[in-house]
């Protein structure tokens, strides 16, 4: 199923429109960005047609695969949002349509909940000594632990379409091992992946 | 974020392993992507509001134009075998990444009010929760983390 495609019009309502939303998901993504990743869909592929299904896919798998944090994905979105309105004109006017709805999405996306961690932190550090601080600082852990374990269990469970299911899963064995027990830069790690995963040996 | 604790934590010791596994429960229970949190965080700390600015940008930057970059490219080699090849050898890496950060910050569970035990009890009460149950996060965090807090409140003085 693939929804048809109605590009934003670059006009002021437009624009608008597309803050706002990216300004009001932004205080729902408990959990982190990618927890937002369906709502997302709903509106911008099948309700608004801003983009396609497979534009959408694809920027979540290069900004999974590419470094830096998941909210990257946000950014490759609104990129494809501004190529999409500026369609079929592929020059330096769609890229600064581009950029400017690259930037729209990720400042809107970014800005109300850094300000509620600013001021959260804040308070936090003034109530330091409070017992009710410490107790949620320190009872909080074991979910933080558990919770990390489990992305990197999901992020090595997904589906990778290789050859032999169990190389992927012998190459994240020792990825981990090697970052856990040593000190090695981890770009020669990636690095590493990528030049196996080329080689068709993962 | 397996970056964000090697930089901070083990290399440059700007932060104990308490401390990051502190603020990063904190930065994952506010809206908002986790990393940008902790910057936010970590900045307002040590330089108040020019701090904050400047660690979320510095986090943020240079990797928006790597992805746009990569982005531009993979729309063009998306089919080549080698590229999709690639890909899934990083993914493999990441996912090894931020397995080794949760052994990384499991011990910080050494340190906590709570025993050892009972701190790997609720931690592996949570991984099972997610991976295996497969329960929204709304769930796990109030069963999980209230637990942990009632506990550590009960063994806490003020």
């Amino acid at each position: 199923m693939n929804p048809a495609l109605t590009p934003l019009t670059l006009d002021a309502a437009s624009w608008l429109h597309l803050i706002a939303y990216f300004l009001s998901l932004s205080l729902l993504s408990v959990g982190g960005a990618m927890a937002t990743a369906p709502e997302m869909y709903r509106h911008t592929v099948e309700q608004q047609g801003w983009l396609s299904a497979h534009q959408f896919s694809d920027s979540i798998a290069i900004a999974q695969a590419a470094p830096g944090p998941n909210i990257m994905y946000v950014a490759l979105l609104g990129w494809n949002i501004g190529l999409n309105a500026m369609a079929p004109y592929t020059g330096w006017s769609a890229w600064l349509a581009a950029l400017a709805a690259c930037l729209a999405c990720m400042l809107s996306m970014l800005l109300p909940s850094s300000l509620l961690t600013w001021s959260s932190t804040r308070w936090m550090r003034r109530n330091h000594a409070l017992r009710s601080v410490r107790a949620f600082r320190w009872g909080m852990m074991p979910l933080v632990v558990g919770m990390v374990l489990a992305t990197g269990w999901i992020l090595a469970a997904r589906d990778t379409g290789a050859t032999h299911a169990w190389a992927p899963w012998l190459l994240t064995a020792l990825a981990t091992l090697i970052v856990w027990k040593t000190r090695l830069h981890l770009l020669w790690l990636l690095a590493a992946g990528a030049l196996l995963g080329a080689l068709g040996w993962v | 974020m397996a970056v964000v604790q090697r930089e901070l934590v083990d290399r440059r010791r700007w932060m104990t392993p308490e401390e990051f596994a502190q603020d990063w429960a904190v930065a994952q229970i506010l809206p908002g992507p986790n990393v940008v949190n902790l910057s936010i965080m970590f900045g307002e700390r040590h330089f108040g509001l020019r701090g904050a600015f400047a660690a979320t940008a510095g986090m943020l930057i240079a990797p928006t134009l790597l992805v746009l970059a990569v982005g531009s490219l993979y729309l063009q080699w998306a089919d080549h075998p080698a590229v999709s090849g690639a890909l899934r050898g990083m993914g493999a890496v990441a996912a090894g990444l931020v397995l080794a950060t949760g052994l990384k910050l499991s011990t910080a569970l050494h340190k906590h009010p709570l025993p050892l035990w009972l701190g790997w009890l609720l931690a592996v009460g949570a991984f099972a929760m997610v991976v295996f149950l497969q329960w929204p996060l709304w769930w796990v965090l109030p069963i999980i983390g209230g637990i942990g807090c009632g506990l550590t409140w009960m063994r806490t003085v003020s």
